[in-house]
Parts: structure tokens; sequence; C-alpha cells
């Protein structure tokens, strides 16, 4: 018999069973809660796709590379609005990267330590602004302006080179794919920006040391240290940016236009998978054209889907660099 | 490397310029960020200003075409909507923090979870709508409240659980292992040591949630709908101001429009102020 059998009193082995009891009681409920994420992904999924199967049934594959959306004869096809959410969001991601890699740059190199907090928050603060006054300062603010000003000195200039001078005609009006996929960019540049600063800082200090003591520039350290060694955070955080530039409904639904057509230039008015889905799921009919919605809603789910697993799955490999710093 | 080459001015005057125009750029990135930002607060303040007063707080919102009228409703809505939201969210989001962190260290299942739970975190919010509808609105009849509950909660709780995770990591281990000396369960050593130890990390994520969800328009567009008229009733259609400043602002009227700035307004400085609030609070718990 040793000691602690000896302490093993009934009482303290009823206590001791009440607690393993309490304890599994608190692992098994916390788990149910943890489970409930993985069951709305679930969720989401299987609720999309049942309501979204007349569609499936009756257009078939055919939906997602058809033009029609002819809600009066029930003729759909989710081109036009693909087409849109993929424009806007590559439009988005152009600027926005440039943009968002000089910000990172800026805060984790050049800027002086006393402003990096302030500055650091100001970004951060840009991306907590609600994308609904997004769409309204594209709408009020910034397409007027982008009508005036912008649209005449692109077509004077880009519209004149043969080849891509199609994209950059059509009416002034401010409003279209351009200027959707511009203020799309704003949003998501914070996103971006602030990933980048969070992978930059992860380069160990001796590496960017070791590269000024033999005599290179602050620009020489960031391309070819900082940039190689951080290469699949970088990737994930702009992935990430593209998921979210795709699934913006408000920000996008003000500015694009709603208009039901394809157009070879960006200054025309387009409609995204979500402007669509904010503009009509709420006078649809049930029917073919609810779901029709459906399933660009489940479009829009998978393709952001595979986009955010991608981003995930580059910054969980960016981390585990961290890991191996000294 | 030859003599010649170290010696050579013109790399070097070459290589001072790339970094010059570099850091330039990179220099005038960071403006153009700020005064985005500064441009978009001041069409804020002198728009939404202008439209602010208080008869704005106390009537509800008018019908087309009539004159003045407020968004009293809205207001009420949403802070009924972003509350029950709150507290739908807060035990779920932590307790799932709680297990990811405590129990989810080598588990395959917690690593899934944890994926999964950082693509919700951007997944697109009208997507999300659709699912709230499918689910609560069509079996219901009707659009509520409380679809658009559910709808926000869904939204917030991968922001609670993220934080929270995060938070409850760093409490160090020794402060388990004391406890556990002491001979407590572990139920107990994480609700009554872990959890309050990260106190005012949780916060944070709570508050940073909140902020997040007080703006979100899309999921609320087929679930909670919106009501013209002033009701507390949660299983009717009811007002919110982010959905109400999307029908305002697209519409033809000029005191609708000014409504709906007036709203921009207040959502923006709730969603500014409570990212602030969540700053200061985390920013006391680093220091103590």
């Amino acid at each position: 018999m040793n000691n602690a059998d000896i302490l093993m009193t009934p009482h303290r082995q009823s206590v001791l069973r009440w607690q393993r009891w309490q304890d599994f009681f608190f692992e098994k409920t916390t788990m149910v809660f943890a489970l409930s994420t993985l069951v709305a992904l679930t969720g989401i999924i299987v609720s999309l796709f049942i309501s979204s199967w007349p569609v499936l049934t009756t257009f078939g594959f055919e939906f997602f590379y058809t033009v029609e959306w002819d809600i009066i004869n029930s003729k759909f096809g989710g081109l036009i609005a693909i087409f849109g959410t993929v424009a806007t969001a590559s439009i988005a991601i152009l600027i926005a990267l440039p943009l968002s890699f000089g910000i990172a740059v800026f805060l984790t190199e050049t800027c002086p330590m006393s402003l990096r907090r302030p500055l650091g928050t100001a970004i951060e603060l840009l991306a907590a602004v609600p994308s609904i006054i997004y769409g309204m300062f594209g709408l009020f603010v910034f397409a007027p302006l982008f009508a005036e000003y912008v649209q005449p000195a692109l077509a004077g200039t880009l519209g004149q080179i043969p080849g891509i001078g199609i994209l950059f005609t059509g009416a002034f009006n401010g409003i279209g794919i351009l200027a959707a996929g511009l203020i799309l960019a704003m949003m998501i540049l914070p996103f971006i920006a602030s990933v980048m600063r969070d992978v930059f800082e992860i380069v160990p200090p001796i590496l960017k040391e070791s590269a000024y003591g033999i005599g290179c520039t602050t620009w020489e350290v960031v391309t070819k240290i900082v940039l190689p060694y951080t290469k699949t955070g970088v990737v994930g955080g702009v992935m990430l940016g593209l998921g979210r530039a795709l699934g913006e409904t408000m920000a996008v639904t003000f500015v694009i236009g709603n208009a039901h057509k394809l157009s070879p230039s960006l200054f025309s008015p387009g409609n995204s998978i979500a402007s669509t889905l904010a503009n009509e799921f709420g006078e649809a009919e049930p029917g073919l054209h609810y779901a029709s919605l459906f399933s660009l809603g489940l479009a829009l789910f998978l393709i952001t889907l595979v986009v955010l697993s991608l981003a995930k799955w580059m910054l969980i490999r960016a981390e585990a660099k961290k890991g191996m710093k000294s | 490397m030859s003599n010649s080459t170290l010696k050579d001015p013109s790399i070097y005057a070459s290589r001072k310029r790339a970094n010059f125009i570099g850091l330039v750029l990179s220099m005038s990135a960071m403006a153009i960020g700020l005064i985005f930002l500064l441009w978009i607060l001041s069409i804020l303040m002198f728009k939404g200003f202008s439209a602010l007063s208080f008869s704005m707080l106390t009537h509800s919102t008018p019908a087309p075409g009539s004159e003045g009228g407020g968004l009293a409703n809205a207001i009420v809505g949403s802070l009924m909507i972003v509350v029950s939201c709150t507290l739908l969210s807060t035990p779920i989001g932590v307790l799932a923090g709680v297990y990811l962190s405590e129990y989810g260290d080598r588990s395959k299942m917690a690593a899934v979870t944890r994926f999964v739970n950082d693509i919700m975190l951007s997944a697109p919010s009208i997507v999300i709508g659709l699912f709230v509808y499918a689910l609560v609105v069509v079996p219901s009849k009707h659009f509520s409240g409380w679809a658009g509950t559910i709808a926000l909660s869904l939204i917030a709780i991968p922001v609670v659980v993220r934080t929270t995770e995060n938070m409850l990591k760093l409490v160090p281990v020794s402060l388990r292992e004391a406890a556990f000396a002491l001979g407590a369960p572990k139920w107990k050593v994480s609700t009554s040591v872990v959890l309050k130890a990260a106190k005012s990390g949780v916060m944070t994520g709570l508050l940073l949630a909140l902020a997040r969800v007080s703006g979100e328009t899309a999921p609320l567009l087929f679930t909670a709908l919106n009501n013209q008229f002033f009701s507390l009733d949660m299983n009717k259609p009811m007002a919110n101001l982010p959905v109400v400043i999307f029908q305002f602002a697209m519409s033809p009227y000029d005191n609708w429009v000014s409504l709906a700035w007036g709203g921009a307004l207040l959502i923006t400085l709730t969603v500014l102020a409570l990212n602030i609030v969540a700053r200061v609070v985390f920013r006391e718990k680093v220091a103590v």
C-alpha cells in the first residue's frame, strides 16, 4: 500500500469523482461551442446548395457562363455578376497591393519610433470604418469628382492606346466597375497593410542588421532580405484582402451602377454577385429567380472559401517560420 | 569584387537613387492612406453634423415625401439587435475560445476548427444573410429582429473566438500549474484562473466584435429587413440603422439622404469609439 492509497478516503474519492465529472462536462461543453463554427460552415454550404438546386437542375453548369438575366422569361445566367465580382476585386488588388506594401515598409522601416503606434492605429481605424460609409462616400463624394476629373483624363491618355484603350471608353458618369474597384481598393488597403506589417516584423533583426552591416541601403534590405523572407506571408495577406474584396457588398453596391450588362469598358456600370443579391433578393419571387440568386451566393461563397483557405494556409506557413527564428 | 567596381561612383549613385525613390514612394503611400482617412472623416463630420438634431433622436423614420422625421426607431432597433447579438455570441465565443486554448493543443479537430473559424472571420457577410434567411426567415415565414441577431452573431462569434484564444494563450503556464498544484480541477483553473487573468484581453475581443457588427449592413438586409414604425418586438421586422442608411441614401428625397448622413455619422463614431476603447482597455492590461 503506498501513500496515495492511504490518502484516498471514501470522501476524497467521491470529491475526485465529482470533479472528474465536472471536468468531463466542462470539456465537452466547450467542445460543442467550438464545433459550432464548423457546423455553421457546413450549414451554409448545404443550405445554399439545397436552395440553389432548382437552378442547377434547370440550367446545369451553364448557369455559370451564360449572360442572360431575364426575370420576365425566367432565363438566368450568372456570368455578368461573376465577371463584375472578379473584375472589381482584381482592380482593387492591383491598386491596393503597391500602396499597402508602401505603408508596411514605411511603418516597419522608415517611420520614427514615436509615430509608429499612432500611425499604425490610424491605418487600423481605416479598416474599422463600416463598409456602408465607404459606399456613401463613393456615391456622393468620390463619383462626381471621378466623373469630372479622372475619367476624362484616363480616356485622354490610357484610352488612346490601341488595345487597352477600349477599357477606358464610354460615358463619364462616375459610377461603374472602375469606380467600384477604386473604392474597394481603399477599403481593403488597411487590411493588407496591417497583415504585411505584422509579417515584416517576423524577420529576425539580426538578418536585417547583417545586411545593413555590409552596406545595404534600406530599400535593398526591404527588397532583398525582408521580402524574400516573408513572401508566403505577404501573398497570404494579399489573398486575405482579395477574399474581403470578393465578398464586399455595401461599398460596391453604391458605386457599381447595378446594370445587368457586359461591356468591355471599365467605365460602364455593371453588377457584382454581392450587389445583385443586395438589390434583387428582397423583391425576388420564389422560383427560379430566387434559386438563381442563391446559386450566385453559393458561387461567391465557394470562390471566397478557396481564396481564404489559400490565404490562411500561406499565413500559417509564414507563422511557422517565426518558430525557427533563433 | 574588384577594386574598380568598389570605387565606381555611378553604382553608389544609382543604389542611392533607388533607395530614395523607394522610400519616397512608401512615404507617399502612407500619406495617401492617411489623407483618405481624414477625407472620409471630414466629409462625414461635415454632412453628418448638419443633419444631426434633437428631433433625429426622438422621431421615427419619415414616410416617403413627408418632411422632418428622425431615426429613433432605427437607433433603438440597432441597439436591441446588437445587444442581443452580444448576449448570444459572448458565451459561445468565449467558451469556444477556452476549448481551443485549453484543450485543443494537439487535437486535429481543434486545428480544423481554428482554420474554419479564421475563414468565417472573413466570409462574405451577405452570404451569411442568405443562410440565415433560408434557415430562420423561410421556416418562420417572416423577417424578424431575431433573424438579424442570429446573422450578426455568426459574424461576431469568430471574432470573439479568435481574440479569446489568443488572449488565453498569453496567460503564463506557471499560473495554471500553480492552480493545479493546489488541487484545482481543470474547469476551475480555466474559468477562475486563466479567464480571470485574461479578462481585459477578452473584453477587448468583445468590444472589437461589437464594433464589427454595429456597422454590418449586408446580413441585415434579408433578416431584420426594416420597419417604418417604432417597434420593440424582436419577432417582427425591425428598423436598424445600417439598412435605413442604405435605403435612405439611395432614395431621391433630400431629407432622407440627409438623415442617412446623420445615421452614418452616428454609426462611424460608435464604431471608432469602440475600437479606441478596446485599444485602451488592452494597453492597460499590457502595462500591468
